[in-house]
């Protein structure tokens, strides 16, 4: 597949001029929250396929070997089940496996040892699995059906998972340091697009971002844009247009997908009157099903329209370039649904 | 038997007894309506359960399948925790959330696997290795009935095993029959501990109804474990002589092939052993059996006192702030 790294297109950074601090890449940041907790805590592992000397297939973990030894640093066949086992069986024992999955779209090969296993094991027998699952997906880099998906969907239904999506390089780091660091199996969702295209400002020693709770990115007094991951940037960017028409959207950023931040989307509901969902996962059944009901069955007296879903079709992720642009959600399918949700 | 000192064969004997009685509790209790779910017999394989998990020390880890009972017993689990699970109370060690062999007791080793057999090897594995980087010595066993070495998580997990040289000993109990499936058309290997070689694991093959030639042979895997010369598969035959449970009349299995597996009861015919050797006389087989009924009929009638779960229970302990 093509290096998303071999891309062009502008960087992507949240105008945020009072933080301070180095200009780290999305990359950078999963690898540096890797490598503080490893440095912090002694029980935190890696595990993974071609994450040692290779330095994982997007370069997450570069380095971490040299730094923290072949104890540390574990390199598996190309064996998901041995990976997420693997990962299951240390955190059972007492250390804080953090795996990596090369593709997202490969928890399928350990579907089973993730929902039957980690997910079930607190709630059947009392002990916990503290355990994280990260990897990139998503689409847009011409990866084709098994390395672009969006498999979020698959995991928020499971109870006893959490599922955490991060769009910024700050978010990145501060979640992975609270996931690593929660007490139950997290699915770290790193969307790679966003890996050498997102760049924030991060401050030295910046601790752990809360998981269960979301961010406003824009304020907004028309309609509410629910969204996470890679899709955030299309938000913003839809928000920026629609606003020179003079429609405020507010923009709000999941960040954890499980457990969902109700709250915060009931809250700005209830300012602006208008729910748009907008993720790049396929529609049917997607977390956007999830946010809509929420909305209907919690907020329903405060909407002046019904709540619209912008998501990817209900198909494949296809490979050639037109095709996917077709599939993916974009600014122009999100200001249009924006405009009427707006003049409803 | 020469080998192995007479206070330890004993210990086999009380604890394949136990056991079998034990079960035979279980049996009277599902008749009478009061087990929760289904019943899975260990009847014909208490020798293999017992032999293996004599031959683990203290610290070591083991993860049973739904037929090793003898396994958990021999590890420590009382009688108790094993009516209480199949009773569905409060007091069990999964509080109700599980049903039979599903519970941890971590002060003795023992995890629980899910009922999607083999998946207990790649973690195990993990567990294995984990315990390595934190300088410990463990030993882990953990069990596979011939239906389960089809299964991906098997292959998957040996491989990883093999590879890392982790301390492992995989029990394979070949005992025929995977529910309604005869081995011939789950396996086209001769053994199944052929299918060590494809790993470059060492395998050996016991007679699993030999409680003493299991647990040298066990004895044999694990002391291999322990020095770092990497992980076994130890096949155990066997035979199931119920049905998948107690819900399955077993019709797909011959009279004859059930008769010729009877006359090689593991219980019996190491009676008969102990009896030559000088090690059992009859008063003293019958104290044996009488203290093991007295703690029993103890043990029941405490988990049959006791309280179901809180309702308000079943929402509580998904997460750790869930408790």
């Amino acid at each position: 597949m093509a290096d998303p790294r071999a891309k062009e297109g502008a960087i992507l950074s949240l105008e945020e001029p009072e933080t301070t601090g180095p200009e780290t890449f999305f990359v950078e940041a999963v690898r540096q929250a890797l490598a503080e907790e490893m440095e912090r805590d002694g029980r935190v592992i890696l595990i993974g396929e071609d994450i040692g000397h290779y330095g994982g297939a997007f370069r997450a973990t570069d380095g971490l070997l040299s730094r923290f030894g072949e104890r540390r640093v574990i390199d598996t066949p190309i064996s998901e089940e041995a990976v997420i086992g693997g990962a299951i069986g240390a955190a059972l024992r007492g250390l804080r496996p953090v795996a990596e999955l090369q593709f997202m779209d490969f928890a399928a090969r350990a579907f089973d040892l993730l929902v039957n296993f980690a997910a079930k094991y607190r709630y059947r027998t009392g002990l916990g699995v503290p355990m994280v699952v990260r990897g990139p997906c998503g689409a847009g880099v011409h990866g084709g059906p098994f390395h672009s998906q969006t498999p979020e969907a698959w995991f928020t239904h499971v109870p006893g998972m959490k599922v955490v999506f991060p769009a910024t390089a700050r978010d990145a780091k501060g979640l992975l340091k609270a996931a690593i660091r929660d007490d139950d199996p997290v699915l770290f969702l790193e969307h790679k697009f966003l890996y050498r295209r997102v760049r924030d400002r991060i401050p030295v020693g910046d601790g752990p971002v809360p998981i269960g709770v979301s961010a406003v990115r824009r304020p907004g007094r028309d309609l509410t844009i629910v969204t996470y991951g890679a899709m955030l940037w299309t938000a913003l960017e839809g928000a920026a247009e629609l606003s020179k028409e003079g429609i405020e959207a507010e923009v709000l950023d999941l960040r954890t997908l499980r457990p969902l931040d109700e709250e915060a989307i009931l809250a700005s509901v209830a300012r602006t009157s208008r729910c748009l969902i907008l993720h790049e996962d396929t529609r049917t059944m997607g977390v956007g099903a999830e946010v809509a009901a929420v909305v209907s069955e919690k907020a329903f007296a405060r909407l002046d329209a019904p709540v619209v879903r912008i998501a990817a079709p209900d198909t494949p992720v296809p490979f050639s370039p037109p095709l996917e642009e077709a599939f993916l959600p974009n600014t122009r399918t999100l200001v249009t649904a924006a405009r009427q949700l707006a003049a409803w | 038997m020469t080998a192995v000192s007479p206070e330890r064969l004993l210990d086999f004997y009380r604890l394949m007894l136990l056991n079998r009685l034990l079960e035979e509790r279980l049996v009277n209790l599902y008749r009478q309506g009061k087990i929760v779910g289904g019943l899975y017999r260990s009847l014909g394989q208490e020798a293999t359960s017992v032999g293996t998990a004599h031959a683990l020390e203290e610290g070591d880890l083991l993860s049973p399948l739904i037929r090793n009972l003898g396994s958990v017993l021999t590890r420590g689990a009382s009688p108790r925790d094993v009516f209480a699970q199949y009773l569905g109370r409060a007091a069990s060690p999964s509080r109700g959330k599980e049903a039979h062999l599903n519970f941890c007791l971590p002060e003795r080793g023992v995890y629980a696997g899910t009922a999607m057999l083999s998946t207990m090897i790649p973690v195990m594995a993990g567990m294995l290795l984990a315990d390595g980087i934190l300088g410990k010595r463990t030993v882990g066993m953990t069990y596979v009935g011939d239906g389960a070495t089809s299964v991906g998580a098997f292959h998957e997990g040996l491989n990883f095993a093999a590879v890392r040289k982790l301390p492992l000993v995989l029990v394979v109990e070949f005992n025929r029959w995977a529910y309604s499936t005869p081995f011939e058309r789950q396996c086209a290997a001769r053994t199944l501990a052929d299918k060590a070689l494809g790993y470059g694991m060492a395998s050996e093959v016991v007679d699993g109804n030999d409680v003493v030639a299991v647990f040298q042979a066990a004895r044999g895997a694990v002391a291999r474990a322990r020095r770092g010369d990497g992980p076994t598969l130890l096949e155990c035959k066997t035979y199931r002589m119920k049905g998948h449970a107690e819900h399955d009349a077993q019709g797909y299995v011959s009279k004859e092939e059930l008769e010729a597996w009877r006359v090689r009861d593991p219980i019996a015919r190491f009676e008969r052993d102990l009896e030559e050797a000088g090690l059992l006389s009859g008063p003293e087989r019958s104290a044996v059996h009488d203290a093991v009924l007295a703690g029993l009929d103890a043990d029941l009638a405490w988990a049959e006192a006791s309280p179901m779960p809180d309702p308000a229970d079943a929402l509580r302990g998904v997460f750790a702030e869930s408790r």
